[in-house]
């Protein structure tokens, strides 16, 4: 397979680009502290540890809440729904928007139109509008939230698999597999997937990192993963009325997102370098 | 003379997205389980007389039906009367869309007085000291939770040092310039960073044009080839960057005029969320809808205005 021969020397430059490396390996680590979180956290998330709003301690690294909660633990336990909340939702948008893209590129005539006026819909919406209006009405719980923001978010991998598609579909092995009697579907997936997947990728990975931030700022507005479960974004929502009191409550859920969010980028922009658009 | 014949197509393709848009936002919230009464009227009051609400707020006709009437009004400037405020939508929102653009005016004015220098400098400077501090900030300000930096620079300016309002928007020029500091600052920190990279990115592949060389080999100063030559053609799609940038200054400005407490129409929808003031949440949703839209189509013409190749129909 020549692909072999083409992959290998880009993951070299990859790990060359020494950021993008940190901060995949950062991810990672993280990924497993919160996969493992019931060994890593010192305390029990729920727990009342101890007097409310104690300062950063060697008994608390982070301090504890409101309740007298550690915050260490919880925010272990945050990253959890946090990571898990961008993951998912980033699935579903990049599988709703490769479905779109892909169809919509494939077929062509009315059916793109029809694709792309609905996306060029969605794009002009303020997001943040459709996402505070739906969650409003539906429960708000964590599952809620990787499925509305996964369905606001797709519309950019739906355009960039139509145009990739564009490029791709009047190629002579397209043409060939046709001719041989492969079928549409088969075409897409076996064909012409493999052709668009890397800049999907690249999107992906930086649309988790949209994902991230929006989870958060849902949780903040109350809207998104609901108390007892923790994630960043309600842990800054119960900071609010102690900013004075206890800054150290809103500063390390809030860095912790940006630390987070980041990395994403970088390994984003990282690969993107790599497969050079 | 194409350029009419350009204008009134586009001006023809907002139409339908408009009714997309209302549609979605319409079914969206009508088809939700609830119903408003629940949450304005007060539960023990007579059947009778929950009925006779319900009429009146047009809410016992089938929601497709609503729909056709709502249109049928929207088309007219008239999105119906806010329940609770008894007053007209239009009204409440006009009252509140000076602030919603002061604030976007001024934090777009800021982002574009740092990105464009940022940018072209560091794609003049490619890959030295200056370029990377500027993109590690630039990814740092793409990485920031907007809502949690509104609460640190609360936190440092209002509450640590007492030096700037947190809340409000407060009257008179001096005062609403002073209350404006915060929520803007956050605009243009959270703002700058995609703005910064675009120009960068632009920049750089306008300097290895051409033209660049052959301005260079003239003779020309560094200044005026960094500015003039390659300046004006690396920001024609910053125009158009502009336009797509208006949503997200609008979502910015939703949670940011809810934490500064701005009186603007991002704060009112949001409001209008939690309480499920259907008539308003459809005016506002449809009223920055239609400026987003708005910001697009002028980009779009400013760009075919700035570059005669688009007017001559070679898009894209």
């Amino acid at each position: 397979m020549p692909e072999e021969r083409i992959k290998a020397p880009k993951m070299k430059r990859f790990r060359k680009n020494k950021l993008a490396v940190i901060a995949l390996f950062l991810l990672f680590f993280m990924g497993t502290v919160a996969v493992f979180a019931p060994f890593a956290a010192p305390h029990d998330p729920d727990e009342i540890r101890s007097t409310a709003l104690e300062a950063p301690s060697v008994k608390h690294f982070f301090g504890t809440d409101d309740f007298g909660r550690d915050i260490f633990s919880r925010t272990i336990y945050g990253a959890r729904i946090s990571l898990s909340v961008g993951l998912v939702a980033v699935s579903i948008s990049v599988i709703v928007g490769f479905f779109f893209g892909m169809i919509s590129g494939y077929f062509g005539g009315f059916i793109e139109n029809f694709i792309m006026r609905f996306v060029d819909v969605m794009l002009s919406f303020p997001s943040i509008f459709l996402i505070l209006a739906v969650q409003t009405m539906l429960t708000p719980n964590i599952y809620n939230v990787m499925v509305v923001i996964g369905l606001t978010s797709w519309m950019g991998v739906a355009r960039l698999v139509r145009a990739e598609v564009l490029s791709v579909k009047e190629r002579p092995y397209i043409e060939a597999a046709r001719a041989i009697g492969a079928s549409g579907p088969r075409i897409m997936l076996r064909h012409i997937m493999p052709n668009v997947i890397a800049p999907v990728i690249v999107a992906g990975t930086l649309g988790m990192a949209g994902a991230i931030l929006t989870e958060s700022a849902l949780s903040f507005l109350g809207l998104g993963v609901q108390p007892p479960l923790s994630s960043w974004g309600n842990m800054l929502q119960d900071s609010q009325a102690y900013l004075r009191d206890a800054p150290w409550m809103s500063l390390i859920p809030g860095l912790l997102i940006l630390f987070t969010v980041l990395c994403i980028y970088l390994v984003g922009e990282g690969l993107r370098e790599e497969i050079g658009r | 003379m194409k350029m009419p014949r350009y204008i009134l197509k586009r001006l023809i393709s907002v139409v339908p997205l408009l009714i997309g848009i209302s549609l979605i936002s319409f079914f969206v919230m009508h088809l939700a389980p609830g119903d408003p009464t629940a949450l304005f009227v007060d539960p023990s009051v007579a059947p009778q007389e929950l009925a006779r609400i319900r009429a009146n707020w047009g809410l016992d006709r089938p929601v497709f039906v609503q729909y056709f009437f709502w249109l049928k009004n929207a088309v007219r400037g008239d999105f119906g009367t806010a329940y609770i405020l008894n007053r007209p939508v239009m009204q409440i929102i006009a009252e509140r869309i000076p602030a919603t653009l002061l604030l976007m005016g001024t934090s777009l004015f800021f982002i574009l007085l740092i990105a464009v220098p940022l940018g072209v400098m560091s794609a003049y400077k490619k890959g030295g000291i200056f370029d990377n501090i500027v993109s590690v900030l630039s990814f740092a300000g793409m990485s920031i939770p907007s809502f949690w930096l509104a609460l640190m620079l609360m936190l440092m300016f209002s509450v640590q040092f007492n030096l700037l309002p947190a809340t409000g928007m407060g009257e008179g020029f001096a005062d609403i310039a002073r209350h404006l500091v915060l929520p803007v600052l956050t605009m243009v920190l959270i703002g700058f960073a995609g703005l910064t990279r675009y120009v960068r990115s632009g920049t750089i592949e306008v300097l290895r044009q051409n033209y660049i060389r052959a301005a260079r080999a003239k003779g020309l100063p560094e200044r005026t080839v960094l500015f003039k030559h390659a300046l004006r053609n690396s920001l024609l799609p910053l125009i158009t960057i502009l336009g797509m940038t208006i949503p997200d200054l609008f979502a910015g400005a939703f949670i940011i005029e809810t934490i500064f407490a701005w009186p603007g129409m991002g704060r009112l929808g949001v409001g209008a969320i939690f309480s499920r003031n259907y008539p308003l949440i459809m005016g506002v949703v449809f009223i920055s809808s239609f400026l987003i839209i708005i910001g697009n189509l002028t980009a779009d013409l400013l760009y075919s205005v700035a570059d005669p190749r688009i007017r001559a129909g070679r898009k894209d």
